[in-house]
């Protein structure tokens, strides 16, 4: 199952679930990374971690530990050809 | 509405939405700032003025939603239903809504309308959102129901407007109740609160969905404690199973019925302009979280607060410390005779005012950093930059300005984890704080590192025994602080993992009055609740070093010595001062504090102290430097010692146990300076601790948790270095 966390910097793919039931879910939720939502990796802090995301216009950072909660499907339609 | 009418709105809305910038623009300097009872959430009042009558602003903190899962957002939400005691009645919201983010914004709108209150939408950040997205405002407020309108609050543009809408808005009716979650979570919901109805419990209909869809939150489990609700849990677990199986998953349809609608309601009206390359935001952020510039900016950054704060501020402390109190304890002096009220107000009120004064240039010095980097967007990269590394400790990178600030001073560095938003990891960085070695240990290793340690250089000069010394006992604390700080998430503050769920905000220039009522608050916050605590504090130990002796001699001597003609450095004029001399070291051990450092010698014996060493630990309980004035005393020396005062140095020397033998040499030394490194003899920062927690039960904690600490760190450190060197 591919995870928001296997992605590399320049990539996006779209939101398939969120993974379990507590606050942190609900919250990662609620900053919109939804279900069908296109989310794009800009890049990484300088030791790796955490993530660099664009999301619903915005920019947004999640802990990998965090993104692999995230379940998400390549975009071949919308990712940037640049 | 020509009478004139007292009203009170609330102001929410997420982080980095300009919420403060158009809270200063609307009310100014904050009325009030405390907490709200019984918790660290920070209670902002404000108030202004308009043909009406007087209005009072409710800032509540920014977030993204209103659950009931954090603190913050729980404390919100009583605030607006009106049960939160000590709050007037919320007669409705202003929801500051960033224009550039329209969707994410609107979130925590679909949550605020369900509470039955009139809502004002304030599009902030209209200047620049105009050139970025494209709105149809009319139709917006036609599909929201409520009234919206626009401000650019960095440049104070709509404020006017703003006030006229809130003044209209009291009036209005709440929004519409608009069909946000499916049937099955509707019904599931009605049929929660008629089961809660018949067991006496009457919650509003906003309350019963937040019971369902807030998995562990706060408000269940208050509830669950009443008898009669003790079936609560299991209630709710069946609800959400239910829910599950008809397609609704809790927390996920939640925010799918909200998304869902919001992006029902800009169909059409709203659009974001297609990005053309990379923004300015991103091209600055290119540089500075780069893999090497990142941390080079960063500590460049750092490295400027760092020396801003002890060199900057620390040469309007010292000048404090040095000229400003000295001089007014003279113009005290020259007025009061020697007696007692002259004491009390030389060493009682005016030493105590002085502790207070003598933080103020370092806490404004750095939260006007704080309020730069915040502002301007930077705090979130500074974050993002370090998390891998607190991680390790369990923290966030958040916690990172906060404790580098605590190597200046603990006092401020507390007062900055304002800016942690977790809970768990805000208490354990206030907790582990006062480990930083700050600048006021400094004097006591410098004292006892010249006297006692034998100074031994290598390569060619270049390394030298007493800065390896130094070195190691500014490090001590920090050692100490790792694994207390994992012992404290291990068994205090347990609990779901801390998240790193933040928004980086684009970056924007600071607004200069944004950052002036936050250097404003800190200073303000800090004398009017900490402040007295330290004062009340430093007169508590001057009564204990004064009582209950009998002063009538030596105030006699000092009337003699005032009175006399004699040239300063006359052999008789020094033979009184020594004779003063004596008279103090006898009061002092004569005095409730020599009482309390006799009692407690037997305990600090095998740290290898004597009762005097006892007694100056007790008396620099206000702060650590104070040791050296109160070793100065019991010596003889008069009070007006520093750490480079040979007198001193030769005196411990040559002090001696009462069988002879020398009291002082490396091993006590090493177990004094090892204890002034890990105890809490601050009473700013213990204070600062009850200011920022709200709570007597965390700065007793940490003297508690410290003072074991530098006690069995001090008992090892004579226990082996007397072995050693003997």
């Amino acid at each position: 199952m591919l995870t928001l966390a296997d992605l590399s910097p320049g990539s996006s793919a779209r939101v398939v679930d969120v993974l379990g039931e507590d606050g942190l879910a609900a919250r990662i939720m609620e900053m919109g990374i939804i279900e069908g939502e296109l989310i794009k990796v800009l890049g990484m802090a300088p030791l790796g971690d955490p993530m660099d995301l664009e999301v619903q216009g915005y920019r947004l950072s999640l802990r990998k530990n965090e993104a692999r909660r995230v379940t998400v499907t390549r975009d071949s339609v919308s990712s940037p050809v640049a | 509405m020509s009478e004139s009418q007292s009203i009170t709105v609330a102001l929410l809305g997420n982080p980095n939405t300009g919420k403060s910038t158009f809270f200063s623009a609307l009310c100014g300097v904050p009325a009030r700032v405390g907490n709200y009872p019984g918790v660290t959430v920070e209670k902002k009042l404000g108030k202004y003025v308009d043909e009406f009558g007087a209005v009072t602003v409710v800032d509540l903190p920014g977030t993204y939603g209103l659950t009931a899962r954090t603190l913050d957002e729980k404390v919100s939400v009583d605030v607006l239903l009106s049960t939160m005691p000590d709050v007037p009645h919320i007669d409705a919201i202003v929801a500051i809504i960033d224009a550039t983010n329209l969707e994410r914004n609107l979130y925590l709108y679909t949550q605020l309308r369900q509470l039955g209150l009139p809502i004002l939408v304030v599009l902030n950040m209209w200047d620049r959102a105009q050139s970025e997205i494209q709105l149809d405002l009319k139709q917006l407020e036609a599909r929201l129901g409520v009234p919206v309108i626009t401000t650019t609050a960095s440049k104070r543009q709509g404020i006017e407007q703003a006030r006229k809408a809130i003044r209209k808005i009291v009036q209005q009716p709440p929004p519409p109740a608009a069909p946000l979650f499916p049937a099955e979570f509707i019904e599931a919901a009605e049929g929660l609160r008629s089961w809660l109805r018949d067991r006496k419990c009457e919650l509003s209909e906003f309350q019963c969905q937040r019971l369902i869809l807030d998995v562990g939150g706060t408000h269940a489990a208050e509830l669950s404690k009443r008898s009669e609700l003790s079936e609560l849990p299991q209630r709710l677990t069946s609800i959400r199973e239910e829910l599950a199986q008809s397609g609704q998953r809790v927390p996920a349809c939640e925010t799918r019925s909200r998304y869902g609608w919001i992006k029902q309601t800009l169909e059409g009206i709203y659009s974001r302009q297609p990005k053309s390359g990379a923004t300015r935001s991103d091209k600055i952020d290119h540089w500075l979280t780069h893999r090497i510039w990142g941390f080079a900016v960063f500590g460049l950054i750092m490295f400027v607060i760092y020396q801003a704060i002890t060199l900057g501020a620390g040469w309007f402390t010292s000048k404090i410390d040095e000229s400003l109190i000295p001089w007014v304890s003279s113009q005290a002096e020259s007025v009061l005779a020697p007696g007692i009220l002259r004491s009390l107000v030389v060493d009682g009120i005016v030493a105590g005012v002085g502790a207070v004064v003598v933080f103020l240039p370092v806490i404004l010095m750095l939260f006007f950093f704080v309020a730069l980097l915040e502002d301007c967007g930077y705090m979130a990269r500074a974050a993002f930059v370090m998390d891998k590394l607190m991680t390790k400790l369990g923290l966030s990178g958040k916690s990172f300005l906060p404790l580098m600030s605590s190597f200046a001073c603990a006092v401020p560095g507390i007062m900055a984890t304002r800016v942690i938003d977790n809970w768990r990891d805000r208490m354990v960085t206030i907790l582990i704080a006062p480990l930083m070695s700050c600048s006021a240990r400094l004097p006591v290793y410098m004292l006892f590192i010249a006297a006692f340690v034998p100074q031994k250089t290598w390569l060619g000069g270049w390394i030298g025994l007493h800065g390896i010394v130094l070195f190691a006992m500014n490090l001590l604390g920090l050692a100490v602080a790792i694994p207390i700080a994992w012992l404290l998430k291990r068994f205090l503050f347990r609990g779901e993992p801390s998240a790193f769920v933040m928004e980086l905000p684009s970056y924007k220039l600071p607004s200069p009055r944004v950052v002036f009522f936050r250097v404003w608050e800190s200073g303000q916050s800090f004398l009017a609740r900490a402040g007295t605590l330290i004062f009340c504090t430093c007169v508590l130990v001057w009564a204990a070093g004064y009582f209950p002796g009998d002063h009538t001699q030596i105030d006699q001597l000092t009337t003699k010595i005032e009175a006399s003609e004699l040239e300063d450095d006359s052999p008789e004029r020094k033979q009184l001062l020594a004779e003063r001399q004596e008279l103090a070291g006898q009061l002092i051990e004569r005095s409730f504090l020599g009482m309390a450092g006799k009692t407690i010698e037997p305990a600090v014996k095998p740290l290898g102290w004597d009762w005097r060493i006892g007694v100056g630990v007790i008396a620099s309980f206000p702060a650590r430097e104070v040791i050296i004035a109160t070793l100065g005393t019991i010596y003889s020396l008069g009070g007006e010692v520093d750490e480079q005062d040979e007198g001193l140095k030769s005196a411990l020397l040559s002090a001696t146990w009462p069988d002879g033998r020398l009291v002082f040499g490396l091993p006590v030394a090493m177990s004094i300076m090892v204890f002034f490194a890990l105890c809490a003899q601050c009473a700013a920062t213990l204070m600062v601790i009850k200011r920022e927690t709200n709570s007597w039960r965390w700065p007793i904690f940490a003297f508690t948790y410290m003072t074991a600490l530098a006690y069995i760190g001090a008992l090892i450190t004579f226990q082996v270095c007397s072995r050693l060197f003997s």
